[in-house]
């Protein structure tokens, strides 16, 4: 009987697991299981580009390799349970598929705010749907936004929309500076003052009581009971991982899927979790897990999880080594790009200026017991280029140790 | 094989240069050159270097 891998998410994390598994030598069947009703396609020009109108909405899709041309697609399908020791997965068809391997590829939804107030003229942007009714409502004249959140997506809608023109957008945050986080305290005053210079309006150190309105948003109360006039507001508070189609296994899926250094799932060989949903331990920092929501884990996680799925459905038991990706982050705002490499979160107690000034093109080196764990760069493309040697001095380390 | 790059999809990232050293460059200006019929036997480098770019703007013909 034919075997079948089944994977389920049909974003990046899912189309490279499938293209992988080929790589790795898988011949049997591969059936790929996503409750979005497109083929894959890429997310990041949701918040800028295809934002901006400056690319289409067709442009985002992804061209699958042709090795995975044998791939079976199910569109619209949403897995709503696994059984992992029987081997089969629940589709909301009530229809079941059987597998003898199983990706887990389900990624993340956006949090949503719980205070009080109507729903309607509040988005938040993970889809291509969003993206769309988020872009209808930013191009209406004289819009007056709130972003919510000062992580990466929420400081991209800001710039976003300023480039459309729009005059009034303001962005709250509970912490003092946006993407401190992440970052730390210089780059991220930096940035701020980036913002600032280009029309974006700040509420820090705030958060919201509730919204106002009757059938739709009309503003924004603050803990402080300011009112912000609203007629969009974006929530860009954080992701929630989508894994209750998993619950009832035993898992740890307190903060996504946890995985073992192969990216194996609850000690099973034949279950791998790839992607933002994934919470693996990185043999190049400590043994931490941890989720990374950067563009480039899927791809990673995917040629890890794939050698390390197929080596025990074919029994080659091939050795392989621990999984020790180096992290790499890029965000565009206004004019600029942040540039990542490494573990900034890691050495932020220990920031230099490698290269440049804060205020214009600058090059920032993040440190742990005096040895380099990350460097971002912010800037234009020339100041992105200079990060190549540093990334080439953060690929050549050995593990720093907690 | 034949590299073709989407030079309105690119934005410099720089990332297919650290997958594929030997096919692609950013010059001086922070811009992208590429060899577009680079030696088959930096097949995999390219399609890492595809695989990698994050406007998908890489494609590798034959
Ligand atoms: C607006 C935006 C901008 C971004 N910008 C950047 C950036 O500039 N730089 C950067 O490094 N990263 C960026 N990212 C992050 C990057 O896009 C993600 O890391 C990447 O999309 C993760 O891919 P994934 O396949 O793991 O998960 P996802 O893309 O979340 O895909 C999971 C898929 O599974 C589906 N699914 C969920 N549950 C089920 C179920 N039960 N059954 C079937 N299907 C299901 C979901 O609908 C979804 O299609 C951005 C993300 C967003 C949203
Ligand atoms: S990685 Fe992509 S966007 Fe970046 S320089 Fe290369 S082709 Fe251009």
């Amino acid at each position: 009987m034919n075997r079948r891998v089944v994977v389920a998410g049909a974003s990046l994390g899912g189309l490279r697991a499938a293209e992988q598994m080929r790589a790795a030598g898988w011949t049997e069947a591969v059936t790929v299981i996503g409750d979005e009703p497109h083929m894959p396609y890429n997310r990041p020009p949701l918040s800028k580009e295809v934002l901006a109108g400056r690319a289409s909405f067709e442009s985002l899709a992804f061209t699958p390799k042709a090795s995975a041309a044998d791939v079976e697609w199910r569109l619209g399908a949403s897995v709503t349970a696994a059984r992992l020791a029987d081997r089969v997965v629940e589709l909301d068809d009530g229809s079941t598929i059987p597998f003898d391997g199983l990706v887990v590829a389900t990624g993340m939804r956006p949090r949503r705010l719980r205070c009080a107030g109507p729903l309607a003229g509040r988005h938040t942007v993970r889809t291509l749907a969003d993206a769309r009714s988020l872009r209808d409502e930013l191009t209406r004249s004289d819009a007056r936004v709130v972003v919510v959140g000062a992580g990466f997506i929420g400081c991209e809608v800001a710039a976003t929309a300023i480039g459309l023109g729009v005059r009034d957008v303001t962005v709250v945050d509970p912490l003092p500076l946006p993407m401190v986080g992440p970052l730390g305290e210089l780059l991220a005053g930096s940035l701020l003052e980036r913002h600032r210079e280009r029309g974006v309006r700040f509420a820090l150190g705030r958060t919201v009581r509730h919204f106002t309105g009757t059938d739709r948003v009309t503003g924004v109360v603050l803990d402080d009971g300011t009112e912000l006039p609203a007629d969009v507001v974006v929530e860009s508070v954080g992701s929630v991982a989508n894994t209750e189609w998993l619950d009832g296994n035993g898992l740890d899926l307190s903060d996504g899927v946890l995985t073992d250094d192969f990216l194996r799932v609850g000690g099973l060989p034949h279950v791998v979790a790839v992607g933002d949903v994934a919470r693996f331990p990185n043999a190049r920092y400590d043994d931490v897990p941890r989720r990374v929501e950067h563009w480039s884990i899927p791809t990673d996680t995917a040629k890890h999880a794939a050698k390390s799925l197929v080596a025990h459905l074919t029994g080659t038991g091939a050795e392989l080594a621990p999984f020790a990706p180096l992290p790499t982050f890029w965000s565009d705002q206004h004019k600029f790009r942040l540039q990542s490499f490494g573990a900034p979160v890691l050495g932020r107690d220990d920031v230099r200026v490698l290269d440049g000034d804060p205020a214009g093109d600058v090059l920032v080196g993040y440190h742990r017991d005096d040895r380099l764990v990350g460097v971002v760069a912010l800037g234009g493309p020339a100041t992105a280029a200079k990060t190549a040697r540093y990334r080439a001095e953060l690929l050549k380390q050995p593990a720093p140790t907690a | 094989m034949k590299v073709v790059v989407d030079t309105t999809k690119c934005k410099d990232h720089g990332q297919c240069v650290f997958a594929a050293p030997d096919v692609f460059q950013l010059g001086d200006d922070g811009h992208l050159v590429f060899d577009a019929e680079p030696d088959d036997a930096l097949r995999d480098d390219v399609e890492e270097a595809a695989d990698v770019c994050p406007l998908q703007a890489i494609s590798v013909e034959g």
